[in-house]
């Protein structure tokens, strides 16, 4: 929760998690509670928005519609026909990525990505997929993944230890590339916004400047939202690069 | 944080946060989290692969046979159109042409009707002028031959009454053919 007009700056404490509610003898932390927001907005456009099946559609099917091109596309482009079997995959990510990042923008709510813990989780997912997929439908030949063609033997070993090392460092790259943004976005703004709130109870000749931190919290709101769209993209393609290569493990 | 003390008791219960730990790295979250996650990341993708996705594909597809098919039809229509047309065009030129054979049949007809009347008309013609010929030719000789007739009877009437004797018929017929002759 966002911990704005508190009278100091606290950044970090809206990433804290606590208790949002019981249900039965469950504890709800906000977390778990954000998630469920996440599978609910998720099933009202991709289920209920469409379940009309209308020709024409309205404003609901055509963001459910609109999304499922957009993946669709990436997935095609990415990792070619073969890849769309991982669709519903890539558009799960897509989807629990881009709403978490969306909610989070709206003040005092929680976002689930700005974990480390969770897009981890979400990347060793991808990760795992590749390599269960690129054993099982390539057996050992996925290893030729590691070992770039037509290149001295001398620079050979050199190269394949940079390969490992690459492909070990994805789900670190993956995971911390969008919980860094989210994090980083979030802190940014609530400094900013404490400012204006500590400006305006400053009571001194200091409000006058109050609008300056606004402004740059409006600022850094669209650029949020913007950031928030790309690095739900950015998941999701780099996703089907990491696909593509279980795929087609040849270099 | 020095604001700790001031800010008011909320920030107290919190206890990930006032342990010191930066939130996203407190393990004791961890188990939760993951354990959420996967519930709702596990639901999400059944949801989205059994459902949502297989309804969206629906409409898509069905969309596409839509336009589909109304491109078809207005192309079907649009080849019915210019059948019509050519088949009317057809008929309009196989009009023209029957009217134009009419008009010559018919012309050709009353051409021949007048030619073989004019040549009726003429033979007619031609024939009542060679009877009237005939007639006058006769009527001619026969006034010629009364002419020579009076001339003979005035010969023997002026000779008679210059010399009182009265030449023969005979004589004065000679007399004037001799005269009418020269």
């Amino acid at each position: 929760m966002a911990a704005e007009g508190e009278g100091a700056i606290d950044p970090i404490h809206q990433f804290v998690i606590e208790p949002a509610f019981h249900l039965g003898g469950l504890t709800v932390t906000n977390s778990a509670a954000f998630m469920i927001a996440i599978l609910v907005i998720a099933t009202l456009v991709m289920i209920v928005g469409t379940s009309q099946k209308a020709l024409v559609p309205n404003r609901i099917q055509s963001l459910g519609e609109l999304a499922y091109e957009f993946v669709a596309n990436t997935v095609r482009g990415s990792a070619g026909h073969e890849g769309m079997r991982f669709f519903p995959l890539v558009f799960s990510l897509f989807m629990f990525v881009l709403i978490a990042n969306l909610i989070g923008l709206i003040p005092y709510t929680f976002s689930v990505t700005s974990h480390i813990i969770v897009t981890f989780a979400l990347a060793a997912l991808v990760i795992l997929t590749v390599i269960v997929y690129g054993f099982y439908k390539n057996g050992f030949h996925f290893l030729n993944l590691f070992v770039p063609s037509g290149v001295s033997p001398v620079l050979l070993p050199l190269l394949v230890l940079i390969e490992v090392i690459s492909f070990v460092s994805r789900p670190i790259s993956l995971s911390v590339r969008l919980f860094a943004n989210m994090l980083a976005g979030h802190i940014t703004l609530n400094v900013f916004g404490g400012f204006v709130a500590m400006l305006l109870a400053s009571g001194t000749w200091a409000v006058i400047l109050s609008p300056l931190p606004f402004a740059m919290t409006v600022a850094l709101s669209a650029l949020e939202l913007l950031v928030a769209f790309l690095q739900a993209y950015v998941f999701a393609i780099l996703t089907c690069v990491y696909l593509n290569d279980a795929i087609h493990p040849g270099h | 944080m020095a604001s700790t003390e001031q800010t008011n008791s909320e920030v107290g219960q919190d206890g990930g946060h006032a342990s010191g730990v930066f939130p996203p790295f407190d393990p004791s979250t961890f188990g939760s989290q993951l354990l959420w996650l996967a519930i709702i990341f596990g639901a999400l993708y059944l949801l989205m692969s059994k459902i949502g996705l297989p309804q969206v594909e629906g409409i898509l597809a069905a969309r596409k046979a839509a336009h589909e098919g109304d491109l078809a039809e207005a192309a079907r229509l649009r080849s019915e159109t210019e059948e019509a047309i050519a088949s009317f065009e057809k008929a309009l030129a196989d009009a023209h042409a029957h009217a134009e054979e009419i008009g010559n049949s018919t012309r050709d007809k009353l051409n021949a009707e007048i030619i073989t009347k004019r040549k009726a008309f003429d033979a007619e013609i031609t024939a009542n002028l060679d009877a009237e010929e005939r007639t006058i030719a006769e009527a001619k000789v026969k006034a010629m031959k009364n002419v020579g007739e009076i001339a003979a009877e005035s010969t023997i009437s002026i000779i008679q009454h210059l010399t009182g004797t009265a030449p023969s018929v005979a004589e004065a017929t000679a007399a004037v053919s001799h005269v009418a002759n020269a």
